[in-house]
């Protein structure tokens, strides 16, 4: 289903987001994969109970046999049966910087995949298409490295303390200051781990008698802290802004479930740009509907804050909208700033109020300072207040090979899912076979993508998901481009059944990045 | 129609935050400008840094710093992704090695925030229907992983062993009521080494009696007493002489002795396995910065070839702990060889809050002589037990004989002034 929309004057620039329908032959095929790897993985479990194949996952203690056991038989089956067969594929260690090209040590096994032993030898300048480098900040040498160094040499690399103890550095204050200029909030704050931001938060700003009604496919930070609030949790469909209005309606009208009290507050959780779909939230329509049903939004933008929007402001910016409309805005520092930590940004009340009772702010130790200094050079790069024009041609660079990219895998015959504009590309592989062997032929050829599999995503929407990064060059992409096609065709990749006609080979447009009118 | 239409207009939500007062003790943070190490510039003020969890003094060593900046050169800053996507770095697997074999386990997992490592460890092995027996002290990063396991938690008494076993036998009898449902029901039992809370250890060997007599698995949460007890800085099991492998899982962060940040749990393959797959913090977050994980290694280096700053750590606790007895009107809390004690007020003025506005006096009063302090902090709606108002006395293996003499005196005239 495509969609093309400007809804009512809502949306000041084209929205542009394809889900291709699965080929009915493609999910039959699916599924009877799972089915004769089922029937394996019984076989299997029943000939290491019976010995007749030797058992190779470690197993409890003599002394403690007659304890109850620790897992349950069943919930390891995928584990044992499936994930072990691929296990390959994913925790590749490296040993250089993420950026655009890295090295990886070289990992073999010879018991199919139980244990692996290092050879020692390093395969270099394989092209990452997998790490969130989206600004190409992942760099060893540079401004935001030296003057991390600087830092690191002064305050040392730990805190051991708390922000309300004895943990909050100058430092602290700077960067606090700083995310608020940048995000054009009137306040901020910043926490150590991305994923505590979410789940230590959302449980200070609503409790028992709210209700949160979050997107289908929230990231699990969000579901965490949703859960941990106590407060009644509504799903909407992913991206459908009927579903949200349904369920906003509903709420209202009728009240809490057995008392019909009116609920205390209404919060809903969407993300910037989601992971594993490459999706943008619908935001001026989510918007529209808070403010008719004045309720909060929490606006996630871990993956879309310095992704989107002529100058890296995020999925705010990207549709020309003003950051007062968004009640709390949270990202993280990991993806496009190269650092770790989350923050979130919105009014003071909302801020100090975090700062008293955050759970974060309270019994989780600070951020560390060169991490901190690393965040806060490469924000300025961003805003261009180092004196140079770095940050912009970044952002711009990324606009440019997101739009090229997508445009060229879809040339190919491949499904993506997503925004045209999303700097995630997924591409489907549906069958479990195709998971292990995409990821080990790109090896093959240099490349390193990320594959996911259940249950990261529904059982038959497998898929392999491209980071593209702004540190990525032309060649770069059209060597990655050429390799994915040979896979393609070797794999027989190539779904889609609405061809595009592939436009001629042209140099980048000058206008690729149409400005918002304002 | 139109009535739906009226309930919309007419419902008013509660604000999204209620107002802070301006002058809410938690609201204005102390300022630290430059590094929180041993003198530490408070608001301005220079002190002597009685409030960080420096305990081996590690966060201004010169090596562990150097080994960071190694790193940085090398890695950068970031590591851009989790664990399973080409966010494992060499240094965290050389970190995990080092960690398993210094704590003389199979093998250790690492997390990038201390507060997630125990609040994922947990929910990741006991699920809804599970029975968790926890210490009524417990930290706040087990109640949320406890909350977030949705099992069923029995809180028994701070260090009460009889309580416990009174626990346990009362489940016995629950399960031989209804066998099917216990053989698959897990029970686990949550301890914690040195208590944050109360600065006593937990008394390990009758738990261990207890692991075997009841069957129920101990999950040991060792943040304050990894690189403190023991005679190698082992932690409590070292402190008791226990085999380690009688301990389920051990989990502890990083951000205290090993200056660092982040935190580990060792144990089995067997157990630790599983939270590769299942722990949340690990799999859906991004992994510790390397430069992070380098000064950890360092660290470790340095705790390994210096077996005698344990001594010396616990000699110094023991000198101010006898310092601190019999100032009036305050009461030391805590073993005597516990690096982070607390101090409480030996009677109650009343209210919570005027506790606490008089312990805030106490603290101003030695902040503006030259000792930093810091009240301990909590989030008094949240806790399950909340514990009474105190200041928080942290004792590292930097401080001089005669700056722990100094503080002491300091806080017997402290008292001396602001309780009389």
């Amino acid at each position: 289903i495509n969609h093309i929309v400007h809804n009512g004057g809502l949306y000041k620039r084209p929205f542009n987001e394809a889900f291709e329908e699965t080929p009915m032959l493609v999910a039959v095929l699916t599924y009877v994969g799972y089915g004769v790897l089922t029937l394996f993985g019984y076989l299997r479990d029943f000939m290491r109970q019976w010995k007749i194949e030797k058992c190779q996952n470690a197993t409890e203690r003599e002394e403690q046999k007659d304890f109850v056991p620790l897992y349950q038989d069943f919930e390891n089956f995928y584990n044992r049966n499936l994930y072990m067969r691929i296990r390959d594929s994913w925790n590749r260690p490296i040993c250089s910087v993420p950026g655009a090209k890295v090295d990886m040590m070289e990992r073999v096994s010879h018991d199919y995949n139980w244990t692996f032993t290092y050879t020692g030898r390093v395969i270099k300048d394989i092209i990452n298409m997998g790490s969130y480098n989206y600004l190409g900040f992942a760099q060893k040498a540079g401004t935001c490295q030296e003057a991390a160094a600087e830092v690191l040499s002064q305050y040392g690399a730990g805190v051991c303390s708390t922000r309300q103890e004895m943990g909050n550095l100058d430092k602290h204050e700077e960067l606090e200051k700083l995310v608020a200029r940048f995000l054009g909030v009137e306040s901020a704050m910043a926490y150590g781990m991305g994923f505590a931001t979410n789940s230590m938060n959302i449980p200070a700003l609503v409790g028992k008698g709210c209700l949160i009604l979050s997107d289908e496919l929230n990231h699990a930070s969000l579901v965490l802290g949703a859960r941990l609030s106590g407060a009644t949790i509504r799903i909407f469909k992913h991206n459908n802004m009927q579903s949200l209005e349904k369920l906003l309606k509903d709420a209202i009208v009728h009240g809490q479930p057995r008392t019909r009290r009116p609920w205390k507050k209404i919060l809903i959780l969407v993300e910037g740009i989601y992971s594993m779909e490459g999706s943008i939230v619908r935001l001026p329509e989510v918007i529209a509907l808070k403010k008719k049903y004045k309720s909060y939004l929490y606006l996630d933008e871990a993956h879309s804050i310095g992704a989107l929007g002529p100058s890296g402001r995020g999925v705010v910016e990207y549709f020309g909208l003003s950051p007062e409309d968004v009640d709390v805005m949270m990202g993280t520092f990991t993806k496009s700033f190269g650092a770790a930590g989350g923050y979130i940004g919105g009014k003071k009340e909302l801020i100090d109020y975090l700062r008293t009772y955050s759970h974060s702010a309270v019994y989780a130790t600070s951020l560390s300072p060169p991490v901190v200094e690393q965040i806060i050079t490469s924000m300025k790069c961003i805003m261009g207040e180092d004196g140079t024009t770095v940050g912009k041609a970044r952002v711009q660079q990324l606009a440019e090979n997101t739009r090229y990219f997508r445009r060229r895998l879809k040339e190919m015959g491949f499904i993506i899912y997503g925004n045209e504009d999303s700097p995630v590309v997924p591409l489907m592989l549906y069958m479990p076979a195709k998971i292990g062997a995409f990821g080990r032929e790109m090896l093959k050829r240099n490349i390193g993508v990320v594959v996911v599999g259940f249950p990261a995503t529904p059982i038959i929407e497998s898929r392999a998901r491209f980071c593209l990064s702004a540190a990525h060059t032309k060649e770069m992409l059209d060597t990655a481009l050429k390799e994915i096609s040979e896979v393609g065709d070797l794999l027989q990749l190539k779904y889609s059944r609405h061809r595009l006609v592939p436009l001629l080979d042209r140099p980048f447009d000058e206008t690729t990045y149409e400005e918002t009118e304002d | 129609l139109q009535e739906k239409e009226e309930l919309i207009e007419e419902w008013q939500p509660e604000p999204l935050v209620p107002p802070v007062p301006k002058d809410h003790p938690a609201l204005n943070y102390n300022i630290v400008s430059g590094p929180p190490t041993h003198i530490i510039t408070v608001n301005g003020r220079e002190c002597i840094n009685f409030a960080s969890f420096n305990f081996l003094g590690l966060l201004d060593n010169e090596k562990v710093k150097s080994a960071a900046q190694a790193s940085l050169k090398k890695y950068g800053v970031g590591t851009c992704g989790p664990r399973g996507f080409y966010g494992t770095f060499d240094v965290h697997l050389e970190l995990e090695e080092r960690l398993a074999k210094f704590m003389r386990t199979e093998e250790a997992i690492i997390y990038s925030y201390g507060f997630a490592t125990i609040a994922s460890a947990i929910p990741a092995y006991s699920k809804r229907g599970d029975i968790v027996f926890v210490d009524e002290a417990a930290c706040f990063a087990i109640q949320k992983g406890l909350q977030a396991s949705r099992s069923n938690i029995k809180l028994f008494k701070h260090n009460d062993m009889a309580d416990l076993e009174r626990l346990l036998k009362e489940q016995e009898t629950e399960d031989q009521k209804n066998p099917r449902k216990a053989r698959v029901t897990r029970r686990f039992i949550v301890v914690e080494g040195l208590y944050m809370n109360t600065g006593d250890v937990c008394p390990l060997p009758e738990l261990i009696k207890l692991k075997y007599k009841y069957k129920v698995r101990i999950f040991l949460e060792e943040s304050l007493s990894f690189g403190v007890l023991g005679e190698h800085g082992r932690g409590i099991t070292e402190h008791f002489g226990i085999n380690i492998d009688d301990i389920d899982l051990i989990s502890a962060n990083m951000e205290n002795s090993l200056a660092s940040i982040g935190g580990f749990c060792c144990g089995r393959s067997f157990i630790i396995d599983h939270q590769r797959l299942s722990g949340q913090g690990y799999c859906f977050s991004a992994s510790l910065p390397p430069l992070l994980a380098a000064a950890a290694i360092e660290a470790l280096n340095i705790m390994e070839d210096n077996p005698d700053i344990f001594q010396t750590l616990r000699a110094k606790c023991e000198r101010i702990h006898k310092a601190l007895q019999g100032i009036s009107g305050l009461k030391v809390v805590g073993e005597s060889f516990s690096p982070a004690l607390h101090l409480q007020l030996e009677e109650s003025c009343g209210s919570r809050e005027n506790d606490v506005k008089l312990l805030k006096r106490v603290v101003d009063y030695c902040m503006n002589s030259g000792i930093a302090l810091t009240q301990a902090r909590y989030l008094e709606k949240e806790e399950k037990c909340l514990p009474p108002p105190s200041i928080r006395v942290v004792i590292t293996v930097e401080q001089t004989e005669q700056e722990l003499d100094k503080a002491a005196s300091l806080l017997k005239e402290a008292a001396q002034s602001v309780l009389n």
